[in-house]
């Protein structure tokens, strides 16, 4: 028996010193191989007096056992070891600056974002989006309008017009986007409401003018909305593109051919150095114009104003983008700076929504 | 339109204080734009007594005044002022105070070794008026020590509002007072009706010589006054009109710049003794010219109205008096007019010749016509009063015309329009107060309307008036009504393929511009757009003369400019409209791209995993597929044709086409030539796809939007490679077609994964290599059936482009 403990210390330390596997599978060979020193001694059982096999069989079977997880253990050890060294090798430098990939570069103009915007407030009070022309008609921008000829009201928009036609009529751009107004009522049945959101036109260039700019129309054609209602969608709708709970406004009487009575429309804010805080403090901002659509119109569509009344309005989209985003300067929304587009952009996955929030 | 706070109260008798009065004036539909203070600007100067008056011991001119400012303490003062004097009560600025009309702050100073304490001011020194040939000489008995400008009244409030189009009855102060009225914030003051007792006719005729053209002038009124003397206008009337920004001349101008701004009435004052002949009121003449009163000549057309007499034009009628006939402090006899023009003439003839005057601002909105005789007394009366002299009788040529609309009006009106619970009581309140008239019982009413009033028209405007009266705040929020349905989608196809395009080129790393939709017509020549019809008549400037009939040429410049900025690696993208005619149907959207650099869609620049190449014709090729991958155009069916407009460069672009002649889609190089003209430098790409021509989605329409079940081989696809020796002009589309065409069941995907030229392959040959991927159905393939596709794949792909396979 101290034969078999000397052997097992033996084969112990020799699993131990192994340095490889190859050194470890010499000593499993020696130790436990066909020809190995634990089975010969394993071959010597049958050989021996029944009594001596009952102490001698569990004491081999016991050392086999212990060699065989000696050495499985060893070699784990072993493969960990070449394992870790392999991985210290193959270290790389994470910090190293990666590319970030092209949605994460790319920008939406914040004029497209905020027509987004307006499509989903809208769209959840049951308003569709109607499109026309950037190229018009007198008879579409002006006179369907109720703009009489020659009045000083025409000559305020600072027309573009195009090359005098043989029948003496010109073709313009279109000076707001009312003109959809007369399409959609000529096209369409009441009830009706869109907004119109576009590009339009007037021949004026300073700080806070371009001679293209962006608009957008609100028309609600029914029999039954007056300016309670107007009030009402103004209200919902500047409570969540400003996203405030709560906003001050005042709706002041105010002049435009197309709609009688007509109003203008302040928002309560605060002037803080340069930002403007919407829905707080003292100071007013005039962001838009509305009324009832003028009876006159109504009849230049086919409809009768005694059956059949509604209310437009019409705001700039360009400035209650820079109203919410604080961009201080118009000129650079139509310039493709990078720097500015990288800066009051929104990235392509930022699409408002009222459940998910509008920017996002 | 300016007045100050004190002629507002001449008609409208208030307590309300000028804060309210501002508040009420912007929510009745006034606005007020400004509210100008002068008591401030006037705050420092108080009034003080010269008690002595030496000459200085080294000037002749100056002299050394002892003064008292009240205080007790008599103050040393050089001036040189010619009326400087003992007993003088003037106006006195200390050192500290800012003196507006030098734009100086005083400080204690020293005028030829005489120490001075302050100066005593001139009206012109305190912006008062031009006058500066002495100090300012109080009455006696002006309290000194007092504030000057409380004292003398100059502290009264300057209201500056924008008048709407509409609202030319409150272009007079009068007006804007029975507005303020009728909300019940005071009384209406109506001024003395005056009534002149002319002696004498008037013994200039006025004739209304239209021949057979439209007449331009319905009434025209007339009279003499004789005897005048053309003294300064008194000083309240000066202290007004300088209020307002205008500068007092002689008494009969500034009368009628008076009755301008107070009663809304222009009149214009000839000197008779400079009129000759009858005053002819006619159409213009081509080659005629008049020196008008603001010292510049201006050539007249019959358009136009002009008043002439023996000598000439006399006037621009109802725009702007001409110098031959000025009133100047030698007239003795005048020519008072008060007349009706057509407004729309006086705005065209005022735009042609770019004249503006109160007189034209008037006009052109519409005076009061029952007002021009009431008018032409009232101004009369204070020609008589002012200048003294006798009135003749008045002539008038032409008629005043009748106003007589009535409306009819019934109450419910202004429920239904503006959801404001007025009663009949209030409604008729609000009316009378603003003029109307208003007759009947009951919920049916006929109102007459002012003759202030040309914009009232129909029932409409009148719940405008009642409204805004009593006030938009008064009208109760209601909540628009939701509709029966859920939400149904509101976008068109068209809105939804934008969006879609819009936001997969922003996910390929492209940054969204918005450009001009006018660009320089030579830019626009080469992009095949210039039509004439589309050439604006008054552009803003020769760099934004044609509509554009491409976006590329707008974003090569933007992309340009962010190179000059120092962003070389651009990558933008804009959808939007271009035009290629004047009709509705000529307007197309395109979706458009350009990249620069190095701006490919990976990432720009360089880079330690391997710097960016140069942008080339792949990557707008790319963006051009993706978009349309992105709008649902059906992809797979694409052709790609190597042919492109004239502005890609020949060799290196191409279309994208559904069927030979629908483009969907063209991309390329830019034309080196193109670049040059736009003063463009390359690498530049760019990509235009055009929405419109997209079809639209197959499903659209379908009741069902099933997308059908899915058939999925459990078989392994087997991948062979093949790589053939072709010409070096044969395109690889044809031979990737060929190989797919091979065995359409078999052959799921042909890929092309490299192509070669130089050793190993022949002079004007290039080899391409495929890796084709074999899609097994029914059963695995066996080795002979792979070589029976394989040897398929090649004799189609050898037989279509004339190669061979490389051995």
């Amino acid at each position: 028996m101290s034969d078999l403990k000397s052997l097992e210390s033996e084969l112990t330390a020799a699993i131990e010193a192994a340095g490889d596997e190859a050194a470890l599978e010499a000593v499993r060979i020696r130790a436990l191989g066909k020809k190995g020193v634990v089975s010969e001694q394993m071959k010597t059982l049958g050989k021996v007096s029944p009594e001596e096999r009952q102490t001698m069989g569990p004491a081999l079977n016991g050392l086999k056992a212990r060699i065989g997880d000696a050495i499985a253990a060893r070699k784990e050890a072993l493969e960990d070891a070449t394992l870790e060294t392999r991985l210290a090798g193959e270290r790389v430098d994470v910090t190293l600056p990666v590319r970030p990939g092209p949605a994460t570069e790319g920008r939406i103009h914040p004029v497209s974002h905020v027509v987004d915007e307006l499509t989903a407030i809208f769209a959840d009070m049951g308003f569709s989006i109607a499109e026309g022309p950037d190229i018009e008609t007198n008879e579409h921008n002006f006179t369907a309008l109720n703009f009489p000829e020659g009045h000083p009201a025409r000559e305020m928009h600072d027309t573009f017009f195009f090359p005098e036609k043989e029948d003496g009529d010109r073709l313009l751009l279109r000076t707001h986007t009312s003109t959809v107004q007369i399409h959609t009522m000529r096209n369409g049945e009441p009830p009706l409401r869109v907004i119109i959101p576009g590009r339009t036109y007037r021949c004026d260039s300073d700080q806070t003018h371009t001679p293209m700019f962006h608009q957008v129309e609100g028309l609600v054609i029914d029999k039954g909305s007056h300016i309670g209602h107007l009030k009402w969608v103004l209200q919902e709708f500047c409570k969540s593109f400003f996203e405030v709970d709560d906003i001050k406004m005042r709706f002041r009487p105010s002049f435009f051919p197309f709609t009688e009575p007509s109003m203008e429309v302040d928002i309560g804010c605060e002037f803080a150095g340069d930002e403007i805080r919407i829905g707080e403090g003292d100071d007013w901002l005039e962001i838009l114009g509305c009324g009832m659509v003028h009876p006159n119109v109504l009849r230049n569509c086919g409809l009768d104003p005694d059956v059949y009344q509604g209310f437009a309005w019409g705001m700039g989209i360009d400035r209650i983008a820079m109203l919410k985003y604080g961009m201080p300067d118009l000129r650079a929304f139509f310039d493709a700076d990078l720097k500015w587009i990288k800066h009051y952009g929104f990235r392509p996955l930022d699409l408002p929504t009222l459940f998910g929030g509008l920017s996002a | 339109m300016k007045f100050t706070l004190s002629w507002l109260k001449d008609h409208l008798e208030t307590d309300a204080t000028l804060d309210e009065i501002v508040e009420t004036l912007t929510m009745i539909g006034l606005e007020v734009e400004e509210i100008i203070d002068p008591s401030k600007k006037l705050a420092p100067f108080h009034i003080a007594k010269v008690l002595d008056a030496k000459p200085h011991p080294n000037a002749d001119r100056l002299q050394v005044l002892t003064v008292d400012a009240g205080s007790g303490d008599p103050l040393k003062i050089v001036c040189g002022a010619p009326n400087a004097r003992a007993g003088l009560v003037g106006v006195l600025a200390r050192p500290g105070d800012y003196v507006p009309g030098i734009d100086v702050t005083l400080s204690v100073g020293k005028i030829r070794d005489v120490e001075s304490f302050g100066m005593m001011c001139s009206e012109r020194e305190l912006e008062l008026s031009d006058e500066h040939s002495g100090i300012i000489d109080l009455p006696e008995y002006a309290p000194v020590g007092a504030n000057y400008a409380e004292w003398a009244g100059l502290d009264d409030p300057v209201i500056d509002i924008a008048i709407t189009p509409n609202r030319s009855d409150c272009l007079g102060v009068h007006g804007v007072a029975r507005d303020l009225a009728a909300t019940g914030m005071g009384k209406l003051i109506e001024p003395r009706r005056e009534q002149i007792h002319g002696v004498g006719d008037c013994p200039v005729s006025v004739q209304l010589a239209f021949g057979d053209t439209p007449s331009l002038c319905p009434a025209f009124g007339l009279r003499l006054v004789t005897g005048v003397k053309n003294v300064a206008s008194p000083k309240w009337m000066q202290q007004r009109l300088i209020a307002i920004g205008l500068r007092p001349i002689n008494a009969l101008v500034d009368i009628t710049n008076y009755m301008t701004y107070d009663r809304g009435r222009p009149l214009h004052v000839f000197d008779a003794a400079k009129v000759t002949g009858d005053l002819v009121v006619r159409r213009g003449r081509a080659g005629e010219k008049i020196l008008a009163l603001d010292g510049k000549e201006y050539a007249v057309d019959q358009t136009m109205c002009v008043i002439s007499d023996d000598n000439g034009l006399e006037s621009i009628a109802g725009v702007m008096g001409g110098e031959l006939s000025d009133c100047s402090e030698e007239t003795t006899d005048v020519l008072i007019e008060s007349a009706l023009w057509e407004p729309i003439n006086i705005a065209q003839t005022g735009r042609k010749l770019g004249l503006n005057s109160d007189a034209r601002f008037r006009f052109e909105r519409g005076v009061d016509p029952a007002f021009m005789i009431q008018g032409l007394e009232e101004a009369t009366r204070l020609v008589v009063d002012m200048c003294g002299g006798t009135a003749s009788k008045m002539t008038i040529a032409g008629e005043v015309p009748d106003h007589n609309h009535i409306v009819e009006f019934p109450l419910s009106e202004v429920k239904r329009l503006s959801g404001l619970e007025v009663s009949a009581a209030e409604i008729k309140v609000v009316l009378t107060r603003l003029g109307f008239w208003v007759s009947g019982t009951g919920s049916q009413w006929k109102v007459a309307v002012p003759s202030w009033h040309p914009d009232v028209e129909g029932k409409a405007d009148l719940v405008e008036e009642v409204m805004r009266i009593v006030g938009v705040d008064k009208v109760p929020t209601t909540a628009l009504p939701r509709l029966d349905t859920v939400g149904r989608q509101v976008l068109t196809v068209g809105q939804v393929q934008r969006n879609k395009a819009r936001r997969m080129l922003a996910a390929r790393g492209m940054n969204e511009a918005v450009t001009w939709s006018f660009i320089p017509q030579e830019q626009a020549k080469t992009f095949g757009g210039g039509q004439p019809e589309i050439e604006l008549a008054n552009p803003i400037s020769t760099d934004m003369s044609d509509m554009r009939p491409s976006l590329i040429p707008g974003l090569l410049t933007a992309a340009q400019r962010n190179a000059d900025r120092g962003n070389g690696d651009v990558a933008l993208f804009e959808v939007g409209q271009v035009f290629h005619g004047d009709r509705p149907e000529d307007q197309k959207t395109v979706a458009t791209g350009v990249r620069r650099g190095t701006a490919v869609m990976t990432g720009a620049g360089r880079h330690w995993s391997g710097s960016a190449p140069s942008v080339s014709v792949y990557d707008a090729k790319a963006d051009a597929i993706a978009a349309l991958e992105a709008i649902g155009a059906p992809t797979g069916n694409l052709q790609v044709f190597a042919e492109a407009p004239d502005w890609y460069h020949p060799g290196r672009s191409g279309t994208l086409r559904l069927g030979p002649n629908n483009v969907l889609a063209s991309f390329g190089e830019m034309h080196p030539k193109v670049l040059k003209q736009l003063d463009v430098e390359g690498p530049i790409v760019a990509f235009e796809v055009h929405l419109d021509a997209v079809p639209e989605p197959k499903h659209k329409g379908k009741t069902s939007h099933s997308k059908g079940a899915l058939a999925i081989s459990g078989l392994t696809p087997v991948r062979r490679d093949f790589t053939f020796v072709v010409d070096d002009d044969v395109d690889a589309d044809k031979l990737v077609r060929a190989a797919r065409s091979a065995d359409k069941a078999l052959v799921k995907d042909v890929n092309v994964f490299d192509v070669y030229r130089g050793t190993g392959v022949a002079e004007g040959k290039k080899s391409i290599a495929i890796d084709v991927t074999l899609q097994p159905v029914q059963k695995t393939l066996t080795e002979e059936d792979i070589e029976a596709v394989a040897a398929q794949i090649i004799a189609g792909v050898e037989k279509a482009t004339g190669g061979t396979l490389r051995g």
